[in-house]
C-alpha cells in the first residue's frame, strides 16, 4: 500500500470497495429519474416536429397520395420505389424512383457538389483559422468582418451572386473581360459547363467564415507551451503544423465538416434561385420539392424525401465510422 | 387610416345607395412581371374607394412555376389567408378542387369575353376563374435597324435567323459590341414550353400532345424546329438565353442590345415608355412559322379565382366582377397594352390609338394555340417540365434534339401509362 501512503490517487479497486453498493444504486437511480424528468419534454417536442412529420413523410411514400386531397391516400406498398408495368402487348418497362435517371442525376449532382464544395471550404477556412488566429492589430475587427457572407440570408446572397454572374450585365463578366481574361461574356449560372461551379462558387464563399469559425475554435484550445517546446527545439514551422497543430484541432475539423456536409446534402435555397434549375444543378431537395408541389406527385416526392433522409444518414454513419468521431464527448 | 377607410366607406354609400355591410379586409395574390403589381395597385385603389373593403396585394415572384408550387401548398393547406388567386390559364385542371364556382355570380356577363378563354376556366361544368386579360406573344422587331439595313420583318423562321445574322454582325463590325440578333425565353420553367411550342407548332410538329391525348412530339419536324433553335444560341442569341425569363429578355431588348425579341404584349407598353431607349424604334409582328405551316403563338392569360376557403366569397366576387370589368380591361388595355377578353374592346378606337398592338392582336389571340393542359388534365405541369426540360438540353447542346425527343417520348409515356389522369 506505498502509493496511499504517499498521497497517489486511489486504486479503482480501492474505489470500489470504498462505494457502498445499495447507497450507489439509490444515489443513480435518483439521478436518473431527474435526468428523464429533464429530458422528457425535450424528446417530446422533437418527437413533435422531427419524428412526427418524418414518419408521416415515409408513410406517404407508400401510398398513391395527392396534395389536392391527402386524406384520400390509399397504401399502394412499393410502388413509387419500383414497379413494372406491362403494356400489354408484350412490351413493359420499370418504374419508380430506383429507376428514375433523374432522380439518380439529381443523387449524383448532390454527392458531386457536397464533396467538392466542402472540401474547398475545409481547406479555406483553415488557411482563413490560420491567419486569424496569429495576433495582430485589428484582429478583432477582421474576425468580425470576415463573418459577412455568413450572416447574409441565403437568398439574398444567391440572388446578389446571380447579378453579379449576369452574362449581359453581371459586374463578374465585366470585370474578367476589361482585365483581358475572357473576350465574350460566360453565362456562368445558365451554361451547363459552368453552372454547377456558378454554385460551388458562391457557397464556398458564403460558408467558409462558418468553417473557420469552427476551426478556429478548436485552434485556441491547442495548449501554446506546445509551440513554444518546438521553437525551443529548433522545429520547422511547417512540421510543426503538419505534426502537431493539425493532429490536434482534428478533431475540430471532422465536427466542421460534418456540420457543412448536412447542411450541403440537403442544399435547396442557393441552387433554386441562383441558377434556372436545370438538369446540372437539380439537387435532391429540388427534385422532392418539384415533386411535392409543383407536380401531382405527393407520394413520389415523398418517396424522394424518404431517400434523401435514408442517404444522408448513411453518408453521416459512414463518415462517423471512418472518421472515428467521438460524438458522444469524453475523451 | 382608419378613419379615412370608414369616410370612404360612407361616401360610398352616399353615392352609390348601397349599404356596404361592413369593410372587408381582402387578399389577393399575384405574380409580378413588368408592371403587374402597379397594374393591380391602381386599380384595386378605384376598388377600395368605391366600396369600402381593403384588399392586400400578395406579391409572387415572376416565374409562373414558382408561383404555382406556393398556390398549391396554401390551397392543400385550406388557407384562408388568401381570398382571390391571380391564376395562369393552365392550371384550372389542377385547381379546379379549390376555387368556388363563378358560373351563377358571372351568368350575366360570361356572353361578353371570348368563349375559347371561358371554356379554359370550365372544368367539368364548373367556371373555375375569370378572365382578367388573356395573352399572345409577338414578334418585336427593331424597325430602324431593318430600314438601315434594307431587310423585312420576317415572315418564315429561317428568314428570321438570316436577318438577325446579317444585322448583328454589321452592326458589331460597326462598333455595337454589345448587340444579339434575337433574345427569347430559353430557362427551364414554364415560358420555354411556351417559346418551345410555337417552334414545334409553326413547323408542322404539332402541340407536344394532340387534343386527344396521344403523344406526338417525337417527330422529325419537332426535331428540326429544336436544331434550329440550338443553332441560334451563340450565334445569333447569346448564351445566356438559357436563364432567361420574360423580364430578363426584355431587360437586353430595351437597352437596345437586340435586334428580334419574341415576348408578351406587356413588353410593348413598357419599351414604349417614356424613359425607354427602343422608344419609338420598333413595331411588331406575327410570330414567323415555316412556308406551309402557320404561325402558332402560345394562348396565355390570366384569371381570377375565389378560393374555397376564403372567409369573404362575396366580396371577393365583387372584387373579381370589377377587375373583369369592361371598364378595368379597357384601362389596362390603355396603360399597359393588356390584351382584353372582351371582344368589342378589340374595335375601341381609343385604344387602337394608343396601343396600336391591340387592335391588330384581335385575331392572333383567336388563332393562338393552347398548350396541352386539357388533355393530360392534373398531370400538365410534369408534361410541361418534361417538355422545357428536354428543349433546354437541345438549347444547350447537351444531346441532339432526336436523342431528346425520344427520351421525352419514352418520359412521357411512363407518365400516361394507362391514359392522362
Amino acid at each position: 500500500m506505498t502509493n496511499a501512503t504517499l498521497g497517489a490517487p486511489p486504486t479503482d479497486e480501492a474505489m470500489r470497495t470504498e462505494e457502498q453498493p445499495a447507497v450507489r444504486s439509490a444515489l443513480s437511480r435518483q439521478r436518473l429519474t431527474s435526468a428523464w424528468l429533464f429530458l422528457t419534454p425535450m424528446l417530446a417536442v422533437l418527437a413533435f416536429v422531427a419524428g412526427w412529420p418524418l414518419l408521416q413523410t415515409i408513410w406517404f411514400s407508400f401510398t398513391d397520395a395527392s396534395l389536392a386531397d391527402l386524406d384520400a391516400a390509399r397504401f399502394v406498398g412499393l410502388r413509387n420505389y419500383f414497379e413494372y408495368v406491362d403494356y400489354g402487348d408484350g412490351t413493359g418497362e420499370w418504374f419508380g424512383l430506383f429507376f428514375d435517371a433523374q432522380w439518380w442525376n439529381a443523387v449524383w449532382n448532390t454527392v458531386y457538389y457536397t464533396l467538392v464544395s466542402v472540401s474547398i471550404e475545409t481547406v479555406f477556412g483553415l488557411i482563413v483559422a490560420l491567419v486569424l488566429n496569429v495576433p495582430f492589430r485589428g484582429r478583432g475587427f477582421v474576425r468580425a468582418a470576415v463573418l459577412i457572407p455568413w450572416a447574409i440570408p441565403t437568398i439574398v446572397s444567391a440572388k446578389m451572386w446571380a447579378w453579379m454572374m449576369n452574362d449581359q450585365f453581371g459586374i463578374l463578366n465585366d470585370m474578367l473581360m476589361s482585365i483581358g481574361i475572357l473576350s465574350h461574356p460566360i453565362a456562368w449560372t445558365a451554361s451547363p459547363e459552368t453552372a454547377m461551379w456558378a454554385v460551388i462558387i458562391v457557397d464556398v464563399w458564403k460558408t467558409t467564415p462558418f468553417m473557420a469559425l469552427l476551426i478556429l475554435a478548436g485552434l485556441q484550445m491547442v495548449p501554446s507551451d506546445v509551440y513554444e517546446a518546438a521553437k525551443i527545439d529548433g522545429v520547422h514551422p511547417v512540421k510543426v503544423f503538419f505534426k502537431v497543430t493539425l493532429p490536434l484541432i482534428r478533431p475540430a475539423i471532422l465536427v466542421a465538416v460534418i456540420f457543412r456536409a448536412l447542411d450541403a446534402l440537403r442544399v435547396f435555397d442557393l441552387i433554386y434561385v441562383l441558377t434556372p434549375n436545370n438538369t446540372e444543378t437539380k439537387t435532391m431537395s429540388v427534385f422532392a420539392q418539384e415533386n411535392l408541389f409543383q407536380f401531382d406527385q405527393f407520394a413520389y416526392g415523398s418517396a424522394a424525401s424518404t431517400l434523401l433522409f435514408l442517404v444522408i444518414a448513411a453518408i453521416t454513419l459512414v463518415y462517423i465510422k471512418a472518421a472515428r468521431l467521438n460524438l458522444g464527448g469524453g475523451r | 387610416m382608419r378613419f379615412g377607410r370608414a369616410a370612404m366607406a360612407v361616401a360610398a354609400t352616399l353615392a352609390f345607395g348601397t349599404s356596404p355591410v361592413s369593410a372587408a379586409e381582402l387578399s389577393i395574390v399575384s405574380g409580378s412581371v413588368g408592371a403587374d403589381i402597379q397594374e393591380l395597385r391602381t386599380q384595386l385603389a378605384e376598388f377600395e374607394a368605391e366600396t369600402g373593403h381593403h384588399v392586400n396585394i400578395v406579391e409572387m415572384p415572376a416565374s409562373t412555376s414558382d408561383q404555382f408550387g406556393q398556390y398549391r401548398l396554401w390551397l392543400a393547406a385550406g388557407t384562408d389567408d388568401i381570398d382571390i388567386y391571380r391564376v395562369d390559364v393552365i392550371w384550372a385542371p389542377q385547381l379546379a378542387n379549390q376555387f368556388v364556382d363563378l358560373r351563377d355570380a358571372m351568368a350575366d356577363v360570361i356572353g361578353d369575353h371570348f368563349p375559347s378563354v371561358i371554356e379554359s376556366q370550365t372544368v367539368e361544368g364548373r367556371l373555375v376563374a375569370f378572365p382578367m386579360y388573356t395573352d399572345a406573344p409577338a414578334l418585336f422587331y427593331r424597325k430602324d435597324l431593318l430600314e438601315k439595313y434594307g431587310r423585312t420583318p420576317p415572315t418564315t423562321w429561317e428568314e428570321l435567323t438570316e436577318t438577325a445574322k446579317e444585322i448583328q454582325d454589321k452592326e458589331r463590325r460597326a462598333g455595337n459590341r454589345q448587340i444579339y440578333g434575337f433574345v427569347f425565353q430559353g430557362a427551364p420553367y414554364e415560358g420555354l414550353t411556351c417559346n418551345g411550342l410555337e417552334w414545334v407548332a409553326s413547323s408542322g410538329g404539332g402541340q407536344i400532345v394532340s387534343p386527344d391525348g396521344e403523344i406526338t412530339i417525337n417527330n422529325e419536324a419537332a426535331a428540326r424546329a429544336l436544331e434550329r433553335a440550338h443553332a441560334w444560341v451563340r450565334d445569333i442569341a447569346p448564351a445566356g438565353v438559357l436563364a432567361y425569363k420574360e423580364e430578363e429578355a426584355r431587360g437586353v431588348w430595351q437597352t437596345g442590345n437586340a435586334v428580334f425579341m419574341r415576348n408578351w404584349p406587356y413588353a410593348y407598353a413598357l419599351s414604349n415608355g417614356e424613359d425607354s431607349p427602343v422608344n419609338g424604334k420598333f413595331e411588331v409582328t406575327t410570330l414567323p412559322a415555316e412556308p406551309g405551316s402557320r404561325s402558332a403563338p402560345c394562348l396565355g392569360g390570366w384569371n381570377l379565382a375565389v378560393s374555397k376557403y376564403s372567409k369573404h366569397k362575396d366580396e371577393a366576387i365583387a372584387l373579381v366582377r370589377f377587375l373583369s370589368s369592361r371598364r378595368a380591361q379597357k384601362e389596362r388595355a390603355l396603360t399597359y397594352a393588356r390584351l382584353p377578353t372582351i371582344p368589342a374592346l378589340y374595335d375601341d378606337p381609343e385604344i387602337a390609338e394608343r396601343q396600336p398592338i391591340i387592335a391588330e392582336w384581335a385575331d392572333v389571340v383567336e388563332k393562338a394555340v393552347p398548350r396541352p393542359s386539357a388533355p393530360t388534365k392534373r398531370q400538365y405541369n410534369e408534361v410541361s417540365k418534361e417538355f422545357w426540360t428536354a428543349v433546354n438540353e437541345t438549347l444547350s447542346g447537351a444531346a441532339s434534339a432526336e436523342t431528346n425527343l425520344k427520351t421525352l417520348e419514352h418520359r412521357l409515356r411512363r407518365l400516361k401509362r394507362d391514359g392522362w389522369r
